[in-house]
């Protein structure tokens, strides 16, 4: 008896729980409790079919390793395929405001990379070295 | 056997009809680089040797085109100090104590057949590419510089500023060793490194690229008919970087 009790109140604690991410979820991006990833669109669908390079799930979890691959097979071999390459992630992801101006990779949410990996407290590297904004906006500025 | 060897294959023909189709477009102006072109998912193989062949009596003193073009081309900035700048190509003035006769050339990286830098490094990092162009893979280099002490040429600089701004097509960065690297990006896409095309812009056609494997490359054609030198011949380091009339 005293099982079910406390199981039953697990249970409503759990909904409860859920439904107060769902109507947080809802809320707009801009709220300061949950700074919720919304990455700006990309410029184009990479086919009629699909919108990345790879189904979105997909792409969503190993960019990462498609990425490193991508860079090694470029270091080593020469491959020059647009496909995975870093430098056509930031062409189509990178998009500016507008007045024209690119988001920053060092700081806000607005950058495509950073508005993920900001929530997901996760540092990367890449743009110590690479270009955080596509090639004609590192010409004008 | 004997007929395999005295045909022309499939690949020399097509190359002599490329070179042709050069002569046709425009008159006097070959266009070699045409025929060197790789498909971009293909990888690069030793069938290719890329190298370079510098005339030192076409290079005037005070130029310096093809220095700048490199700065342009990756992104090279001035340091805060000139102690810690980055040279990928820099212009070297020698003079014969015994005539007085000066020469004024470029040094880069030589591009070595077997190159110390590659042999010293610890990581990996520094290595040479199928196609002989040698690299420095910065997602693996630690920064230790004994590449820059392996060097003889002192092709190598490194980075010792955070960096902003840079290339799509030329990463660098802080904590990193760098130096020429044939403008790869370019050799790729069947395009000359930037300072040989700025060379001939300027007029001084003083730098010929291409490919040292190919016999009917320009820069094949020359070597073999003009006397040139490695720099320290003696190290026996076969650089891919030659110089015409030092």
């Amino acid at each position: 008896m005293k099982i079910r009790y406390l199981l039953n109140t697990l249970g409503q604690l759990g909904i409860g729980i859920l439904f107060s991410l769902v109507v947080q979820a809802d809320e707009p991006v801009t709220s300061q409790h949950v700074p919720i990833p919304d990455p700006p669109e990309a410029k184009q669908h990479f086919s009629a079919e699909q919108a990345c390079v790879e189904p979105v799930d997909i792409i969503r979890r190993n960019h990462g390793q498609f990425l490193k691959h991508q860079r090694d097979q470029t270091m080593h071999n020469g491959v020059r395929t647009q496909q995975h390459s870093l430098v056509e992630c930031i062409n189509c992801h990178v998009t500016p405001d507008d007045k024209g101006n690119y988001p920053s990779i060092h700081e806000g949410t607005q950058h495509f990379c950073r508005s993920c990996h900001a929530y997901a407290a996760v540092t990367i590297d890449c743009f110590q070295c690479h270009a955080s904004k596509p090639e004609q906006a590192t010409a004008s500025q | 056997m004997n007929e395999e060897t005295t045909t022309p294959n499939r690949r020399d023909f097509l190359k002599s009809a490329a070179a042709l189709a050069g002569i046709t477009v425009a008159p006097g102006i070959l266009l070699y680089s045409v025929s060197q072109a790789k498909p971009a998912d293909q990888a690069v193989t030793s069938e290719q040797r890329w190298g370079m062949l510098i005339d030192v009596t076409q290079c005037t003193s005070g130029c310096d085109e093809c220095v700048k073009a490199c700065a342009v081309e990756h992104g090279i900035t001035e340091a805060t100090r000139p102690e810690i700048a980055a040279h990928w190509i820099r212009k070297v003035g020698l003079r014969d104590k015994q005539t007085g006769q000066e020469y004024s050339l470029p040094v880069l990286c030589q591009h070595c057949e077997y190159p110390p830098c590659a042999d010293v490094c610890p990581t990996g990092a520094s290595f040479k590419r199928t196609d002989g162009i040698v690299l420095v893979d910065k997602h693996i280099c630690i920064g230790c510089r004994y590449c820059m002490m392996a060097c003889p040429y002192k092709a190598r600089s490194f980075i010792h500023e955070t960096l902003e701004n840079q290339k799509p097509h030329s990463p660098r960065g802080k904590g990193t060793v760098e130096s020429c690297n044939f403008c790869v990006h370019r050799v790729d896409n069947g395009e000359n490194p930037a300072c040989v095309a700025a060379c001939q812009q300027a007029g001084h056609e003083a730098m010929i690229f291409g490919d040292l494997n190919d016999p009917y490359s320009q820069i094949a054609e020359k070597l073999k008919t003009i006397k040139s030198t490695a720099l320290r011949a003696d190290m026996r380091l076969n650089p891919g970087v030659r110089y015409q009339g030092l």
